[in-house]
């Protein structure tokens, strides 16, 4: 599997990361190496085998919805980079092309 | 007083004893281990964050409650670290991160509040691989821990923090969190012995997710004992975390003394290989001649398709991640980048500012095998052989009651020695994904050192809940050997009593 420049660009876009020009080389490399080596998994049949992707049965869990924890709204807003009041505070999103 | 063990030199259940019986005071012990955190870890670095103010605060408490007889727990009383991916109220939690620089959190993740419960001191918060991502503890925003055993050595990881501080006598017992490997390995690395539990045996509510079907918390202590005592307070039910399977919390006072004789031991012959540094395959042959010599059958036998579980453990892993991980947007909690101009801005600049290169690469695997045109041939794919990786370990455990295995292929390497190759790092987790991707328990401890004098780790690996015939086979082994009181020659000596 041989990772273009153009799959990088693709990647960072659905990981929303900017990647740099020094970090994309790097990158490209080493995403090359790992991938080449994950590889080795198309050496073993799996046809017809189930997908394990929880190791134990999940099963729907269900309580009654109360409410259980206090008023913390100020130490969640307080995590907040930026907030005013009780929202938290982001640039325009609404009639502006981004 | 010479004779007579100090504080530091206690196992937990030894300073819990002593706690109960008056003749060492709750906040005495307390603060025999924020002096010696404040004298030894300037060149160890296993914390990020220090409590001693809440520290001391709480043991007031619950020397209160202990006087009263309202904690009566075998480790009511004692100090604890806490690895930095699990939220505590109040106090810093940045799974060892940028992007979680500044985040406190306003709630205490279930296995701390259950801790407190029963009369925990909280130390403070210690060290890791960014987002428990990687091996060494090297990938952490907040700097590198060393190894007390050799200076110029990694603590091994992710749990790096977890296992430097009670390596070095600066917590009796920590908690570490274990996806796959992070509580054995830096266990190996560091004499310690670990209990990496069954998937669904403890809540992993309040735990900054990495993978959300690997993660499980766990103890990290110097003795099985310990290690026992902290997982039966933290295991069981808990209504946040629907994943969460145990009714009942393990209770292992009769397993501590049910021994091994008549238990049969599988030794895989694929994990004996090329790959395992040949002292610390000798160190663990001799360890099974002991289980031998203490009563246990003990067999070779082969464990097909475990050469794959490394790339399918790392395809599953970095999936997760990446879904995990998208949460981190620099709005609600956590680091914005300062040069956003909109609202994409603040998603990619606060993350590609936030995060380190370790956690870039996974996020960017992950969102790579999820996506349209490779799923198939990668993240289904990974999910068929995990589902065979599965059903090897469960065949196994028609034949045995445990398999004895390698941690880690080496003992600790240098600082800087694996950081720049991350298939050798990837590679190096060989014998722990594995129990990850099955949801099996898994017990790490000390087996003896290897030619440089440095610690070689094992684990006993059984199949789902059988963490007390796990545990009476560890305690029937400390009994026998000593290899586990060995102290790392960089620990803190002294402590008053």
């Amino acid at each position: 599997m041989k990772i273009t420049d153009e799959l990088v660009d693709y990647l960072g876009e659905l990981s929303r990361l900017e990647i740099s020009e020094e970090e994309k080389d790097g990158l490209k490399k080493d995403l090359t190496d790992i991938l080449d080596y994950m590889d080795q998994l198309s050496q073993l049949d799996t046809k017809g085998k189930p997908e394990l992707s929880h190791p134990f049965e999940n099963r729907n869990c269900f309580r009654e919805d109360v409410v259980t924890n206090g008023d913390d709204r100020q130490a969640v807003l307080s995590n907040a980079p930026a907030h005013k009041g009780d929202y938290f505070k982001v640039h325009k999103t609404v009639g502006e092309e981004v | 007083m010479s004779g007579e063990k100090q504080i530091l030199d206690m196992t937990a259940l030894e300073l819990g004893q002593k706690l109960r019986t008056k003749e060492i005071g709750v906040k005495e012990a307390a603060q025999a281990y924020l002096d010696a955190i404040e004298e030894t870890d300037g060149e160890i670095h296993s914390y990020i964050t220090v409590m001693k103010e809440e520290a001391l605060a709480a043991a007031e408490s619950v020397q209160k409650k202990m006087d009263a007889g309202e904690l009566t727990s075998p480790l009511a009383g004692v100090p604890v670290a806490i690895k930095d991916n699990m939220c505590t109220k109040g106090t810093l939690t940045s799974a060892a991160s940028k992007i979680l620089s500044g985040f406190v959190p306003p709630y205490d993740a279930t296995a701390v509040t259950r801790l407190k419960e029963q009369g925990a001191v909280i130390l403070g918060k210690v060290n890791m691989d960014e987002f428990a991502m990687g091996g060494s503890t090297e990938t952490s925003y907040y700097g590198i821990t060393k190894n007390p055993w050799d200076l110029k050595r990694v603590p091994g990881g992710s749990s790096g923090g977890s296992a430097a501080a009670v390596a070095a006598k600066l917590a009796p017992y920590a908690l570490g969190s274990d996806t796959g490997g992070s509580i054995r390995q830096p266990c190996a690395f560091n004499n310690l012995t670990g209990i990496k539990p069954t998937y669904g045996a403890v809540s992993r509510y309040g735990l900054l997710a990495y993978a959300s079907s690997l993660d499980q918390i766990g103890p990290i202590g110097r003795d099985i004992a310990d290690c026992a005592a902290a997982l039966s307070l933290i295991s069981g039910k808990d209504s946040k975390d629907s994943t969460s399977i145990m009714e009942q919390s393990f209770d292992f006072s009769k397993a501590l003394e049910s021994g091994i004789r008549g238990k049969k031991i599988g030794l895989p012959k694929n994990y004996y290989g090329d790959g395992l540094a040949t002292d610390v395959k000798t160190k663990i042959l001799e360890a099974a001649q002991t289980f031998e010599a203490l009563g246990a059958q003990v067999e070779e036998f082969e464990l097909p398709n475990v050469d794959y579980a490394v790339p399918a453990y790392y395809i599953v892993a970095c999936a997760e991640a990446s879904s995990n991980l998208s949460r981190y947007d620099g709005i609600k909690y956590g680091y914005r980048s300062s040069d956003a101009e909109n609202i994409l801005d603040i998603y990619y600049k606060s993350r590609s500012e936030g995060f380190g290169t370790e956690v870039k690469r996974r996020i960017m695997l992950g969102s790579f095998v999820l996506s349209s045109g490779y799923f198939d041939a990668y993240y289904k794919k990974a999910l068929q052989v995990r589902g065979m990786i599965k059903a090897s370990f469960d065949a196994a455990f028609e034949r045995y009651d445990m398999i004895l295995s390698p941690v880690s292929p080496t003992t600790a390497y240098e600082i800087g020695g694996q950081i720049s190759d991350p298939i050798a790092m990837y590679m190096a987790d060989i014998y722990t994904v594995s129990v990850n991707l099955s949801g099996t328990p898994a017990v790490a401890l000390p087996c003896g050192m290897d030619d440089t004098g440095l610690p070689v780790g094992m684990q006993l690996i059984g199949k789902a809940f059988s963490e007390e015939t796990l545990v009476a086979a560890a305690a029937e082994y400390q009994r026998a050997t000593d290899f586990h009181k060995a102290v790392a020659p960089h620990a803190a000596k002294g402590g008053r009593k």
